[in-house]
This record gives structure tokens, sequence and C-alpha cells, in this order.
């Protein structure tokens, strides 16, 4: 039981974290219509902006400024680059955004070479918050919690209650209609892309520390917050949230538990075979959860474009 | 027969007009034998330079890059078929020439079978089951194309890739599988012992292989292709199902991926997880992009060009994916027709006779603008050698002049360099404009 619950909380933090690119990213979907492939790379931008700011002014300007900054090249790329793609078409769009993915990770490597940084949770956090029968819980991964639930509230609060959040969701669904009315659709758009970077950006910095800040931290999380997305239904907030949790908790927990595939099939009648070395099945037999933990998203992304194309929460098909 | 020209491949339906050959009175007829052979021309062109080309570079290095050539532009003509004549994005294409590959290195452990067939006939069981494999995939990922095709294919790919560590039977796991083509039944005494062996082999495939994938593209399915990337809606009203077509195209593509992984177990004789992770089709999606996706040739230039850039830049410089990957992305934002493109957008110039009014105008922008970009690459390098060489290693060595790079006159100069000669590329850039407008006008004095 006490397992389950620091499970649940490990599932949480990894979900929270999913959450805040994916917002961005499902934002930006439904803004542009494009899945943008560099969101990844914007977070991992972030860690590595707000690690050399750190060894200057320390954890918290980092946290203040890597996003901003982030945020800037974010809208950048979308006015000097997408904004020149999308004459094309949505292919070249998304193959821009993944040339931009691999070029980042080229930049990252050129500026602050291969290795790991040493960018490390600030002293004032870094102790144990409470324990759970001896699984101690550090209190970075309270900190972790608590930033993402607040930036999830604030977006919610901007998007439905305020008059800029009325605007861009007007900008939305009808932007010929915006634009109309006297509103600078391009800059909206500007102004969401960068948001959204920025909100990975602010990940990055949260996660650098605790997930490590290396080139291949893009690539790690890339196509499992695209996963997250689809899984949720492209657009939309909601669907983000619960993928992004449901994805966090499945794999802490597959990769807690260790669920063996032989057991499964003994449960369900099926005697294991004799010589199980030779067979060509044996991997089969072998198989455990932690070690398919990782592509569970995978499957469970596949199945859910088989079944139900436009995603859990999703009200369109593409 | 076919009246195309083999070389272009045009979306848009624009013919030009001197095509039109249904006359069917005796001159046509001798028009047509004439247009048959300008349209074998350029095959039994490139079939000679493949056959003439290793005596002309004997050294085994260059014939190592050669086969690596080859088979990437058999991969790269079975990813066109799906992203430029079917508009399909697949982000886990390398999953179907790795499992053809694999089949083969399995086939080839298998002794008893593998040494009853010769080793010619090996990449043709690659293909079946890299089409195997794109049956049971196709099956479900062909219902849309755009942004649910290219997910699907994302996470295929990706699940394929992680299951190569985890089934270790079929995979292999770290290690890979590896084998022995000289196993294989003799092929008229011939066992396939030295690198030239493969690569007559390797060419023979590739040039039927891409032969093949023409024709495909001028068949009824292959054509429905083209009408389902471009309006599928129509190409329903016109009684075909876009799904079916979808299919099929995603079916052939399988074969053809697959025959290229078959090709690189042969050369290679070892198959890897990197065969088929999301890097190599990330390299492939690059690749073709890159030679351009409205040509049918466009694939073949982007293979050529992107193994030179990552066999003879890799051994010169540490940043040579940065530099792809900049080309890569100048190509999207500026030329999405990519090299092909490039190059045929030249052809209006060259039909109204005239081409030679763009040459000094290209010497006077291109060349400074070349100069000012490997100055602009130099001061990369030395940025990177300034950051990330060994600490008291102030030498360095780039354009043949060795140089101290902790001192300031080298970055003077350069950057001096790439100022001129991107300044003169921008002066004379309208000039260029107005050649290029004069050259594309039908008629005017020149």
């Amino acid at each position: 039981m006490d397992l389950i619950l620091v499970n649940l909380i490990d599932g949480l933090v990894t979900g929270l974290l999913l959450f805040m690119l994916s917002a961005g990213l499902t934002l930006i979907f439904s803004m542009m219509g494009v899945l943008n492939f560099a969101h990844a790379s914007f977070y991992m931008l972030g860690a590595y902006f707000a690690y050399s700011i750190s060894l200057a002014l320390g954890f918290w300007m980092g946290l203040l400024v890597a996003p901003l900054i982030v945020g800037l090249a974010g809208a950048a790329v979308e006015r000097y680059g997408l904004r020149r793609v999308h004459q094309y078409g949505h292919v070249p769009e998304l193959i821009f955004t993944f040339g931009l993915a691999l070029l980042i990770e080229e930049l990252v490597q050129f500026v602050w070479g291969k290795n790991q940084m040493a960018y490390s949770v600030p002293d004032v956090l870094n102790f144990t918050a409470f324990a759970i029968s001896g699984n101690s819980i550090p209190a970075y991964k309270i900190f972790m919690i608590f930033i993402s639930v607040g930036i999830f509230i604030g977006l919610l609060y901007v998007l439905t209650k305020t008059r800029v959040g009325m605007i861009i969701q007007a900008a939305l669904s009808y932007p010929r209609t915006v634009e109309a009315l006297g509103h600078n659709v391009p800059l909206i758009f500007m102004g969401v892309f960068g948001v959204g970077t920025a909100l990975a950006g602010v990940a990055g910095v949260i996660a650098g520390p605790v997930l490590g800040t290396f080139p291949g931290m893009a690539f790690v999380l890339g196509s499992i917050v695209f996963v997250t997305i689809v899984i949720g239904g492209l657009g939309s907030l909601w669907g983000a949230l619960f993928a992004s949790l449901l994805i966090g908790w499945m794999t802490t927990f597959a990769k807690a538990y260790n669920i063996e595939m032989s057991n499964i099939l003994n449960g369900l009648g099926i005697a294991t075979p004799e010589n199980l070395d030779e067979s060509l099945f044996r991997d089969f037999w072998s198989l455990t959860s932690p070690q398919i933990a990782d592509i569970l998203p995978y499957i469970l992304m596949v199945l859910i474009l088989i079944f139900r194309p436009a995603g859990l929460f999703g009200k369109r098909s593409s | 027969m076919s009246n195309f020209d083999p070389n272009t491949d045009m979306p848009r339906g624009a013919r030009p007009e001197e095509q039109i050959t249904t006359d069917p009175s005796k001159p046509s007829e001798r028009m047509q034998f004439r247009l048959m052979l300008f349209n074998l021309a350029p095959w039994i062109i490139a079939s000679l330079v493949l056959l003439l080309l290793p005596a002309v570079f004997t050294n085994n290095s260059t014939i190592t890059i050669m086969n690596q050539m080859m088979i990437t532009i058999v991969f790269a003509l079975a990813y066109n078929m799906l992203l430029g004549q079917g508009g399909m994005l697949s982000f886990g294409h390398a999953v179907y020439a790795g499992v053809g590959g694999f089949a083969c290195m399995h086939i080839m452990n298998t002794s008893d079978f593998f040494s009853s067939i010769p080793l010619v006939i090996l990449p043709f069981f690659g293909g079946l089951f890299g089409m195997g494999l794109a049956m049971i995939v196709g099956s479900f990922s062909t219902r849309s194309a755009g942004t649910v095709f290219a997910m699907i294919s994302l996470g295929v790919g990706e699940l394929i890739a992680a299951s190569s560590v985890i089934i270790v039977a079929f995979f292999g796991g770290e290690g890979g599988v590896s084998g022995n083509r000289t196993d294989a039944l003799p092929f008229f005494g011939n066992e396939f012992l030295q690198q030239i062996n493969v690569y007559y082999l390797i060419a023979v495939w590739t040039i039927i292989s891409a032969a093949l994938m023409f024709l495909w593209s001028r068949t009824p399915v292959g054509r429905m292709a083209n009408a389902v990337r471009d309006n599928p809606e129509r190409a329903e009203f016109l009684g075909y199902s876009a799904r079916w077509v979808r299919f099929y195209s995603f079916v052939a593509s399988g074969f053809f991926a697959g025959v290229s992984g078959g090709l690189f177990a042969i050369n290679y004789e070892i198959l890897t997880e990197e065969n088929l992770n999301t890097a190599s089709s990330g390299v492939i999606l690059l690749v073709t992009f890159l030679g351009g996706v409205g040509f049918f040739f466009g694939p073949i230039i982007g293979a050529v060009v992107f193994t030179l850039v990552q066999t003879v830049l890799s051994l010169q410089t540490e940043l040579w994916a940065f530099y792809a990957g900049s080309l890569f992305l100048a190509t999207v934002m500026f030329f999405p027709g990519g090299l092909a493109g490039l190059i045929m957008m030249h052809v209006p110039a060259f039909k109204l006779g005239k081409s030679k009014l763009l040459i000094i105008p290209y010497v006077k922008t291109l060349v400074p603008a070349a100069i000012g970009i490997l100055a602009v690459c130099a001061l990369v390098e030395m940025t990177f050698h300034y950051r990330h060489a060994a600490t008291g290693d102030h030498e360095m060595t780039l354009f043949w002049t060795t140089f101290d790079s902790h001192t300031v006159l080298p970055w003077l100069v350069a950057a001096a360099i790439a100022a001129v000669g991107l300044g003169i590329a921008r002066a004379t850039a309208p000039s260029l404009k107005e050649a290029w407008n004069e050259a594309n006008t039908r008629g005017a004095a020149s």
C-alpha cells in the first residue's frame, strides 16, 4: 500500500512534467494544425539556458529568465521559419520542425559539448520532504508538482476567463473573422507559439536537474510528447492532462512491479514449453513489465489511432 | 512504351506541349522511336556509369562508399514512393528496410537453405519480408494520410525499434545479427569474396529496382497515388478507393525498402538495432527531401550528395551533422523542391535557348556567396576549436592553413571574407534575378 502511494507520487511527477510539454504542443497544434517536432528541443534549450544562467545568477534566476529566452527563440522560429514554410503545406511544415529538432541538438552539442552538465537541484530544495514507510520523497518533487499544477491552473484561467484567452480561442476556430474584427492574428499565432515553447522551457528548467541535462534529453522525451497529445486528442488541453497522467502512472507502475509474462500466461492456463531456451518464443515468455514500460505508450497510441483516431478527448480526427 | 520524359514526374499535370504525339502517320512513329531512345537514354547512361565507375575508382574505400550510396539510392527511391508520389510522410520507414535486412541475415545463417540459393537472389527475400511487414502495418495505417499516418508510422517505428532489444531471438539484441555471404551457392563460380563483386551485385539490383519503381510510377495505380495525394476526395469520386491506393503504394514501398535492407545485409554482413531506429528513419527522410520529392530522380541525387557529405565531410570535420542539418533546413525553407527542383527550374531557360544569359550572373553571385559561406563555416570551426579543443592546444588547420585559434588575426580575416563575400552576393542578387526573368521570358530580344 505504501509502495503504491510512492509510485503514485512518482507517476504524478512524470505525468505533470509531460503535461507541461504537451500543453504547449497541443495549443500550437490546434492553432497551426502542425505538430511541432522541435518542441522537446525547446525543452532541452530551457534546461541548458537555465544551467548556464544558474552558474552566474543562481537557480531561481534561471527559472525566471531561461523560459523567457526560450519563448523568444520559439517566437522567432515561428516568425522567420514556420510562417515561411506554411505556404508550402503541412508536410513541409512537419519536415521543417523535424529538421529544426536535429539542428538544435547539433547546436547544443556545438555550444555545450556532448557531456552531461552538472546542473543540480538547488540547496534550498535539496532535502527530504517526508517519508512513506522508509521511502523518502525529496522536496524537489513536491516543488515540481506545485509548479506544474500552478501553470496548469494559470493557463486554464488565461484561456477561459480573460479577454486575451477569448481572442486566442476565437482565433483558433475562426481566424478570418477575428482578423476582420481588427485583431492581428499572425501576432496571436506568434504569441501562442512563443508561450507554448516557453512552457516547454519551464519544463526543461525544472526537469534538467532530475532527469539530467545532456544533448539526448530532447530525443528521450520527444516522441513521448507526441504520443501524449495523440492519445489525449489533438488540440485538447484536458486530453493532454489526462494522457500525461495516464502515461506517467502507467510507465511508473510497469517499472515498479515486475510482472512476468510467463506468470500471466501460466495464469491463463498456458503451460510453459519444456525446452524454453530453444523455443522461438523464448523472448516472449521471458518478457517482464519493466522491459516494456517504455514502449507501452506507443502500443497505446497505435491502438488509439486504430480504434479512435480522434484521441480520447479529441473532436476532430486529423 | 511511354511518351513521358523519364526524368520529370511533374505533379501539377503540366506537360510541355511538344509531347503530344498521337499522330499515327509514319513521321510520328519515327518520332516515337526517337522519343523511346530519348527515354531510355538516362537509364543506359546510368547503367554504363555504374558499370564503369569501379574502373575509375579502384581503391576499396571508394567502392565501399559507392556501395553505401547505391543502397541509400534504393531506400530513398522506395521512401519517395510514399512521400513524393503518395504524399504519405513516414517517420518509421527504416523498420521495413531493417526487417528485410534481418530476415536476410537469418537466411544467411540457415546453412542448408542458403547454400542452395545463389546470393544474388537474397535481396528478393528481404523485399518479401519488408513487404509482409508493410502489409500488416499498412492494413491499419493507410486508412488516412497526413498527421494520423505520420503518427502511426512513428509509433510502429518506435515499437519495433524498441522491441529489437527485447526480442533477442530475431534482432540479436545489442550485438545484432551477423553472417557470412560466401556460404551461398556460387553464382557462375563467383563467391562474392571481394568488395568489387558485391559492387556489381548491388549495382544490378539498384538499376533493376530503380527501373521497376519508375515503371510502377507509370502504372495506373502509381498515377492514382498522385491523384490521391493531391485530392483524395476527387479520387474517391472517380471510383478509386483512396485507402487501397495508399495501401498498394505502401506495400510496394515496403518491398523495395526490404530490398535495400537485403543489399545492406550482403554488403556489411551485420545488422544491428541502428538499422531500424528512428535516427535512420530520419536520415532517409532528410536524404529524400534534400534530393527533391517532386521528381523521380530527386532521391537519387539526394542519396549521392548525402552519402558524399556523410563520408567525405565527416573525415574533415566533427561538425558535419551540423552542416547537414543546416543544409536540410535551408532546403525546406527556400527550395522545397530540393536539389532536383533546383535543377529542373532551369529547363524552361534551356528550352528557350537562353541559358547562356544566366552563366555570368551566376558566377557573379554564387562564387562570392560560396566563399562567404565557407568563411562562415571557418568561423564556426574556429569557435568550436576555441571552446572544445584540449587545453593548451591552440593550433588548428583550416583550408590548408595552420594558425593559432586564440589570436585575433584569423578571426578578423575570416569575418572580413565572410562579410565581403556575402556582401557582394547580396549586391549582385538583383541583377541575377533580372537575368533569371529575362532568360525565362519567351521571345524577348536578347
